[in-house]
Formats: structure tokens, sequence, C-alpha cells
């Protein structure tokens, strides 16, 4: 992904930086083949396998964005 | 018995009219350029003007548009006289309010004939 | 408790309070502040992106498919994390560039191209219409279940209701008066609609709240929990099969697509682009939204599948899975939570459609209706006063037009899909944007054929993969449409493209669509440089300068009366005036009559008029305020180096044109000269026949008279017969002259110049004219050599010439103290006689007259004081002799108000050689 020029200050490259590796992890974990392994029929606490890791794995990403965001915020 | 005022700036011609005129049985004025021509006119008051087209300070055709334009004057005559035959000439002196134009050189006779059956005679 | 009554009771009443929040915060926002200036408020209103395909389809497909409904939700997630770059950046770019729709930012970004701003409008205008019978079906039928509580009944046949009966109909209807209402009060110049905002923002917490309450309630209220829920339908080997999904490559594959599908569609919607992009406040307020709105999401999901499990497992068969979130509260007798629910569902179908609506009206309005009107010259627009009022009209019949589409839709072809099917068709035609949009915000290549052809080749391909299939589905094309493709043509099957099958439908038209748009939009834009305007768009939408700075400079200038009144046909007087007196304080003015007529202030009128009538349209507008394109420094730039090369053509065509000019100028003075002399000529005539006629009347006159009447007295006919011979004198005169002056002009004249004495012959004429000088009383004086000198010349002719000027002369001296002098002297090759008298002598601007044919000479005051005698001709005549001869004529006087006045003629003829020697 192209970086803006806007991004002037180095917090900024780095948020952005950040941002983009999530995005990437995401495009990784919500798809196959990562999605292929957890494609069995399990139950995790009493929970289908399936199920919990993707809105696991969803809930966990959006941590993530909150925190990189709002982390040192300005 | 009728006046007639004959206006020309050429003495000859004048002359020959006065006669012509005065022969006929007309009261007769003359006046030799436009200006004399507009006083007369005020002091004579003629019936008829003989009006010659070209002469110097006031032409035919300012005399003839100064006299339709007094309305007191709106009985007045006017035959215009001159050298010049084009038709732009008679269209423009017929336009400005004459009431017959004649080309010199004139026939006295036929000069005679249309002043009587302008001023209505026979 | 649920009859009808109460149930559309309950509606209007929650309609009511939406329409309350709305006039409540645009209330608010008139006076400054603003309620939905707040970062939450953004994220919540975003959620508008759920609809009752969340509300009621997201179960019915889970029921189906199990996890396969999460993807739609997923890709939005993925997108807000780029969101930062992506979003933030369409945020600031339409801010500065004051876009108000997506059409808008397209057609802007290629060069302000109407025609591509009209193109995305219908294709969004078609492709979302589907998307509105959705929510209308839902609705309607959400309703329908209702009505028949305590029974569970499924509406079916939809399109059989008659007309009238059909709720739908009604809800169609009800739901364009109420965005109407809502979204057309007045017209705001950046498309900006907070009451509208705000009034979202609430019903996304109504919907999750309402959704929130059926999970809670079927989880905890009808199972013991999750884990309950799940063990439950592990029990049950159809149920257990939904919780993993199918493991094949085309079901990858088919979520992969939906993800990425679902990561265009949560910017492209027309509108998510308008609450995430035109009505945002701030570019700062993405920041929250990019882990709220997936937050959101995924609190609005958790509750999907065990909803979807609770109600397969109360409704093994019988029951639409859609209606699960109503029909299980309704089963276990929850009214209140059943009511609730619906009008959760309400709630996400009225955002949905206001906001679409509003959407697309205003890119109706501004970027297909008011090009074409503004255009038609015989309506005469462009001249009408307060256009303002005709614009909130044509919205206002847009939102109707396409609910009446929608409706129209649900009635033809509703039946024949799932709800979420109907909902994907619209996200791959929104998904054809994505080239023309990503690239135009990323790439600077792109170009308006490029963008024209992307879109053209997009929209094609999904018509015919998707939208001509659905109806085949529903029954207006025959089924071999689909089954065996057009005309039998296997290869050319719509839903298996040359062949490619195993893709589902969706996936198959993305494929498809998209290459042909992307393949289509690079081909043609590459085929040449962007020209200057969408070069210059590029630099603005790529760049994106922070500041919104456009470093356009208007050329030319217009007054600012003008772009006032520009505005304030738009925007009506007194929107145009508060923001311009706004700007004109910004900038120092008191008074906005005080602003400078600048590019700044052209710029900024510009996007005060973008808003309300897009950006397209607007150039035009003031296009035609001020003269001139704007330039921006790179097409300067280039123009410098072009003018280089044009200085030098141009130099050249500057002194070919000069000499063009020249030889013009030449020409016309020749023909002016030409048309003079012509005129001379007539006048000439005139003038011969007026002199020539005028002594004739007095000889025919006084001939007449003298033979009318022979008894005429002695006294008169003598006189008479005088004046007659010297008319006939006179007239002969004239004729000889006329003569002669024919014969010398036209070269004609055959005189052979002999030896003459030239004094000899000044004597003889003095001779002749003594008795003229003797009658007067004027002196004749001459200074004269004994004799010669001898010039080449004719003797009657020079004769002519002495005598023409000595007549003269007595003419015009007072008679008694006149004085005339004949001079001749010899000298220098030529001989110079000089004819002088102590007349009043003759103006200078006269001095060139005399010599001009029937001219004479006017005396001192400038009048006629008595008309001479003379033809006029005389002195025309000698000069033309003098010259035959060689010599040449004129005359000089002293100065004017000198003491001694006069006229003196001169004349030099040449002096043959011999003769020279002598003297």
């Amino acid at each position: 992904m192209s970086q803006e020029k806007q991004s002037g200050t180095g917090f900024r490259r780095l948020t952005a930086q950040r941002l983009v590796a999530i995005f990437l992890l995401g495009g990784v974990v919500f798809n196959w083949p990562l999605l292929s392994l957890f494609n069995r029929q399990a139950e995790l606490f009493g929970i289908p396998l399936l199920y919990l890791y993707l809105f696991g794995s969803w809930l966990v990403l959006i941590v993530l964005m909150a925190v990189v965001i709002e982390g040192k915020g300005d | 018995m009728k006046k007639i005022l004959i206006v020309d700036d050429e003495a000859n011609i004048v002359i020959s009219l006065e006669f012509l005129m005065k022969k006929e049985g007309f009261h007769v004025a003359v006046a030799n350029d436009g200006e004399e021509a507009l006083a007369l006119i005020d002091s004579f008051v003629p019936d008829l003007i003989l009006l010659d087209v070209m002469m110097p300070k006031k032409s035919g055709y300012e005399v003839c548009e100064a006299v339709r334009r007094n309305p007191e004057r709106s009985a007045t005559k006017i035959i215009m006289l001159t050298a010049k035959g084009r038709e732009t000439e008679i269209a423009k002196g017929l336009a400005l309010g004459a009431d017959a134009y004649v080309t010199k050189p004139f026939s006295t006779k036929d000069l005679v004939a249309k002043v009587r059956s302008v001023l209505g005679d026979a | 408790m649920l009859q009808g009554w109460s149930i559309v009771l309950a509606s209007l009443a929650y309609l009511g309070v939406l329409f309350a929040i709305a006039w409540w915060a645009d209330r608010r926002a008139d006076s400054g502040r603003s309620v939905i200036a707040n970062p939450t408020v953004y994220a919540l209103s975003l959620a508008v992106y759920c609809t009752t395909w969340t509300f009621y389809g997201s179960v019915g497909r889970a029921a189906a498919t199990g996890i396969g409904f999460l993807p739609i939700y997923l890709g939005p997630t993925l997108m807000l994390s780029l969101g930062w770059f992506v979003l933030h950046k369409m945020v600031r770019v339409a801010k500065a560039n004051r876009i108000t729709s997506i059409a808008d930012f397209v057609a802007s970004r290629y060069g302000k191209s109407p025609l591509l701003g009209g193109l995305v409008t219908i294709i969004a205008v078609v492709g979302v219409v589907p998307y509105i019978a959705l929510q209308l079906k839902a609705v309607s039928n959400s309703f329908t279940i209702l009505l028949h509580h305590p029974d569970i009944v499924m509406p079916t046949g939809l399109g059989a209701v008659p007309l009238l009966q059909d709720s739908a109909l009604y809800v169609a209807v009800g739901m364009a008066a109420f965005t109407i209402l809502f979204g057309t009060r007045h017209l705001d110049a950046t498309e900006r609609h907070e009451g509208m905002v705000a009034a979202i923002a609430f019903e996304s917490v109504v919907k999750l709240a309402a959704f929130f309450a059926v999970g809670l309630f079927v989880t905890y209220g009808l199972h013991g929990g999750f884990q309950h829920i799940f063990d439950q339908a592990e029990l049950v080997p159809r149920l257990a099969k939904l919780m993993v999904a199918g493991d094949s490559a085309a079901n990858y594959g088919s979520w992969a697509a939906l993800t990425f599908l679902s990561m265009l569609s949560v910017l492209l919607l027309p509108r998510q682009f308008q609450i995430a992009v035109v009505e945002n406040v701030n570019p700062d307020h993405v920041r929250r939204a990019v882990w709220l709105f997936p937050l959101y999401l995924f609190l609005i999901n958790i509750f999907v599948l065990p909803i979807a499990l609770g109600g397969l497992l109360r409704f093994p068969t019988g029951v639409d899975a859609d209606t699960f979130v109503l029909t299980l509260p309704m089963a276990e007798q929850g009214e209140a939570l059943a009511l609730f629910v619906f009008i959760g569902g309400l709630s996400a179908a009225t955002g949905m459609v206001i906001v679409e609506t509003i959407a697309l009206s205003t890119m109706v309005c501004n970027d297909l209706v008011m090009p074409v009107l503004l255009r038609w010259k015989s309506l005469g627009l462009a001249e009408r006063r307060d256009l303002s009022g005709l614009l909130l009209e044509i919205r206002r019949w847009a939102i109707a037009a396409i609910l009446m589409l929608g409706y129209g839709y649900f009635r033809l072809a509703g039946e024949a899909y799932a709800l979420v099917g109907i909902g994907l068709i619209s996200f791959a035609a929104v998904a054809q944007f994505a080239p023309v949009l990503f690239g135009g915000l990323y790439w600077k290549g792109g170009t308006r054929e490029g963008a024209l052809a992307g879109l053209l080749a997009g929209f094609a391909v999904w018509t015919y993969t998707l939208l001509l299939p659905s109806f085949s589905k529903s029954g207006w094309l025959p089924a071999e449409f689909l089954s065996h493709g057009p005309f039998g043509i296997e290869l050319l099957r719509p839903q298996q493209l040359f062949g490619l099958a195993g893709l589902d439908e969706i996936s198959h038209c993305l494929l498809w669509s998209l290459l042909a748009n992307i393949g289509a939009y690079l081909a043609l834009s590459l085929r040449r440089a962007p020209d200057a305007m969408e070069a210059r768009q590029a630099n603005l939408f790529v760049d994106a300068p922070v500041g919104g700075g456009s470093l356009s400079s208007w050329r030319g200038s217009a007054r600012v009366a003008d772009l006032l009144a520009l505005v304030e046909r738009f925007l009506g007087v007194e929107r145009a005036r508060t923001a311009l007196g706004r700007y004109a304080r910004s900038r120092g003015a008191s008074r906005i009559e005080e602003l400078q007529a600048d590019a700044h202030l052209i710029h900024f009128a510009e996007s005060l008029l973008a808003g309300a009538i897009g950006s397209a349209s607007a150039h035009v507008m003031v296009a035609s305020v001020v003269e001139e394109e704007p330039l921006g420094l790179d097409e300067v730039m280039n123009i410098l180096d072009e003018a280089s090369q044009v200085r030098a053509y141009s130099r050249e065509l500057e002194t070919k044109s000069r000499e063009l000019e020249q030889a013009t100028q030449e020409l016309r003075a020749a023909n002016e000269r030409l048309r003079e002399v012509d005129r001379m000529k007539d006048d000439f005539i005139s003038t011969v026949t007026h002199e020539l006629r005028t002594p004739l009347t007095s000889i025919r006159a006084f001939s007449e008279m003298l033979f009318e009447d022979p008894k005429i007295d002695l006294a008169d006919r003598s006189r008479f017969l005088g004046i007659i011979v010297s008319e006939t004198e006179r007239l002969t005169r004239l004729i000889n002259q006329i003569l002669d002056l024919a014969k010398l002009e036209s070269g004609r004249a055959e005189w052979t110049p002999v030896a003459v004495d030239l004094s000899e012959i000044v004597r003889e004429s003095m001779e002749s004219v003594s008795q003229l000088y003797r009658d007067k009383g004027v002196l004749l004086e001459c200074r004269l050599p004994a004799s010669g000198p001898e010039v080449m010349a004719d003797r009657d002719r020079l004769m002519q010439v002495f005598l023409n000027l000595l007549s003269n002369a007595v003419k015009f001296v007072a008679p008694s103290t006149g004085r005339v002098e004949v001079a001749v002297a010899a000298g220098d090759g030529a001989v110079r006689v000089s004819v002088t008298d102590n007349g009043p002598g003759i103006a200078g601007e006269d001095q060139e007259l005399i010599f001009e044919k029937f001219r004479q000479g006017t005396g001192n005051n400038g009048t006629l004081t008595d008309k001479p005698q003379g033809t006029g001709l005389g002195l025309p005549i000698s000069r033309q002799i003098i010259e035959y001869f060689g010599g040449r004529l004129w005359v000089e006087c002293p100065p004017a108000g000198s003491v001694a006045a006069g006229a003196r003629f001169i004349f030099t003829l040449p002096l043959p050689t011999t003769q020279k020697e002598q003297t």
C-alpha cells in the first residue's frame, strides 16, 4: 500500500504501518488456509471451534485496531 | 389679385419671370437668395412662390422646408425651379412639400399654365 | 393485542420519534451546536450498513450455510483497518473538492466530466433498486407475519396480492413520504443532513438493542446459554453440519469473494458513501470509526447463529429462517418483544431507505437531470434567477420514482431470491465503482475515457451475469436463457461465461465484471496522457494536499456581483449570503461587496455551487461567469514549453499580418480615391448641366416672351434682347471652356508649341482688358523686359491664361484703389510670371480650392457677397494649359493678419535650352 505523504510525523507513519499489518493479518486469519485449520467438528468450551475461532479472532483484531489508533492519541 | 414671390439668384431669370408674371396679372415680389425670401414671405405673404433650388445662403430646399413647417403658411403654394433635372432632386422637392416642380429651361406657356393650376384657377 | 392498527400505530410513533430527533438535530446544527460532531455518532451512523438483510437475512443465511453469513461483516472490518488510508483520504479529498456524492466524486476526479457523473448515477440506481426492494419485502413480510399472531403464517405468493392490498405498496409510499419530508426540506451547500445522521445513529442503537433483545431471549430465555444451544444442535445431524463450513475450494473461494465484495460495498454503496464521506463532519472521526464500527458489527452478529439454531430447533420445518427473529418471540407469546423486534426491523429498513434514496436522488438531480436541463438552452435555465426550488422538486420526484422502482422490482422479481441473494446483486453492482474510484485515488493515469469504458464494461457484464439471470429466475426471461445461453450459445451462458463453471453466481460475476472493468479502464486510460483538467484533478485527488489547497488559478476575472448572483440562484439568497458573508469576514472584508473577485473567491463560489448541483455542473456555471478556463501550475509549465516553439511561429505570423494590414489599408485608400473621383465626376456633370441650363433658361424665357407678345414696349424689348445676346455669349464661353477642359483632361489637346514672345503676349492681353480696368478704375501696371523671353507654347492658349488671370484680378480688387501688376522675370532655366493684386486675398484653405472646377473664391468673410461673374472654370483651365506646356501655376498670399493683403498668381514656364544660354 502506498503511504501518504501526509503521514508526516513518525508516529503517524508507525500507526499507518501497524494498521496495514492488522489488515494483512486479518486477510490471512479470515481466509483459507488458516480457516481450514479450524474447520472441523469440534468444540471448545462447548462452542463450535470455527465459530469460536472466527469471533474470537475478530474481537482480537478489533481490540488491536482500537489500541493502535487510539493509542498515543493526538 | 394673387401674389407671387419669385426667388432666384440669377438676375436675368428673375427679370424674365417678373415680367412674365406681371403680364399675367399677378402681384409680384422678388428675392435673390433664401434669406431674403424668408423675410419677404412673412411680409409679402405670397399665395405662390416660384423657388429656385440652387441658391447661396439658403437653398430652395431649406426655404421650402421652412415654409412648410409654419402652419400659418399651409395655404402658400410652392413651385420649385431647377436646372438639375435628376429624379432624386424632383422627389426631394416634392417630399419637402413643394406643390410642383419645373425644370429649366422651361416653356413660358407651360409655366404660366402650371402656376394657374396650382393656384386653383382654370 | 397485536392487531393491525396497533402495529401501525407503533410504527408511526417510532417514525415520529425519528423525525423529532432529526428535526432537533437540524435545529442544533443551525445554531452551531452540532449534535453529530462526535466520533461515536459518526461510527454509529456507519452502521446503516446493517439493514433488514442483517436483521432478518443473516439468520436465514446462517440457518442454511452455518457460518456463511459472516464474510459480509468481516470484509468491512478489514476495510476499516485500512480505513485510515482509504476512508480518511476519501473524506479529505471529498471535503477539499466539495464532493456531494459518489457520482460527483468520480465525475470530478476525471476532469469534471458530467457524462461520467450521469453514468455512475445510472449504475447506482439500477444496482441499488433491488436492495431497496429487499427492504420493502422485509417490512411487508414482517408486518404480515406479525398481523397473524398468534398464528405463525408465512407470507406467500407476493406477486399475487392485488396492488391496493399490498402492504408493501403502502410501505413504499410511506417511506417515500417520510424521506421527502426528512431530506428535502432545504438545500444545503454541502449536501449534509445533520438531522438525518442523528436519526440514523439513533436507529443503529435501536437495531442493535432489538437484535440483542431477541438474541438474549433465545439464548438465555429459551435455552440455557450458548453452550446449551450448541449442545442441542450437535444432536441434530443436520444442524451439526452447520458448525463447519463446506470444506471445498469453491466454498473458500466464495467466502473470499464475499469478503472482498463487502470490503468494497462498505464504502461504495451510495448510502455508505453518503454517510461515511459526505456527511462526515471531521476527518478525524474516522479514527474512532475504525474500531467502533467493526465492534458494532461484531456485537450484532454474535447472536445470529444461536438464533438460527434456536429457530431450527423450534421450527424444524415450515418457517422461513429469515423470520426467526420475529417468529421465535411470537411462538412464545412474547408480544412486546415481537413488536420491539418488528420495530427494530422497521428501523433497519427505514434507515437504509432514507439514506440510500437521499443519496440517489442527490445524484439523479445533480448528475443526471441538472446537467441536461442546464444544457437545454430552450429552457433558459441558465438565466433563471432562483433554482433552489427547482432542485428540491427534482429531488422529491427522484425519491418517489426510486421507491416506486424498488416496489416494482419487489413485485416482479422479489420472489425469486432470498433476501440475502438480492442484496449481493447490489453489492456486485456498486463493486464496479471500485476500479475508477480507487484508481482515481491512487493513480494519476486514469482518464475520462478509461473511466467510462471501465464502468460501462463492468456494468454490462454485471447486467448480463447477474441482473438478467435474476429476471430469468423470476420468470421474466425464459429459463433457457440461463441454462443454454442466449440463442442457445452455450459458451455465453450468463452464469457460466465461456465455460467457467463451478463458481457461485456472485464470484462468477465478480470475476468477469471486474476483469472487464479493470481491463477497459487501464486499456483506455493508457491510450493517451491525461489532459490538463484530468491531470489537475488527479493531483488534487491523489496527492490530496493538506489544507485542501487547490492551486488552481482561474484565469480571467469575474465580478463579485456576478458570482453572488450565481450562488444565490442555486442556494437561495439567504444561504448564499450567509456563506459568502462568512467567507468575506474570514478574508477581512466587512461586506460581500468588498471582496476581491480573485481566483480564491471564484474557487470558493465554485465549491459552494458544487454542493448544490455537483462539481461538473458548478464548473460549467462558474465558467459562464468567468471567461476563461482554470489552469494548474503543471499546465502552465507545459504551455510555456510549447510556447517557445509557438513564439517563433507567431513572430513570423506577426510580420506577415502586418504586411497584410498595410496592403489592405493602401487598397482601401485607393478605393476611396477612386470613389471620390467618381463622385467628382458626377458632381462635375451635374454642375455643368446646371451651368449650361441657367443661361438657356433666360434665353428661352425672353425669346418666348418676345415672340408671344409683339406689343412689348421698346425699352423692355431692347433690354430683353440684350440679355438674350449676353446670355448666349455666356453660354458659348462656357461650352468652349468645357470643351477645352475635356480636351485637356483627356489629353487630346493638340496645341503645337511654337516659339512665342512672352512679353508681347502680356502686352496684348493687357490691351484687351484695359477697358475693363478703366471702367472699374483699377490701375494696371507691368514690369517686363523689352522683348522675350521666348517660350515654347501656343499663343492663343497663353493669351487665354493671361486674360483669365487679369480678369480675375480686376474682379476682386476694390474699385478706384485697386492695383494689379504683371511681372515677368527669366532665370534659372525657367521664366516666372506673376500677377499681383491688392484685393482681399485668398484664404489659406481656398488657395488650392480655387483651382478646382466650378469653385470660386469665397471672399474674406467666407460668404459670397455677390455671385461673381464667370464660370468657375477659368483657373482650372489655366492651370491645365500651363502644365501642358511644362510649367506650374499657383497662388501666394501674405499670411492672414498682415498689413498688406492681396493675392499673387504665379506661373512658371520652362525656357528652351538655346535661350538659356543667351541670358
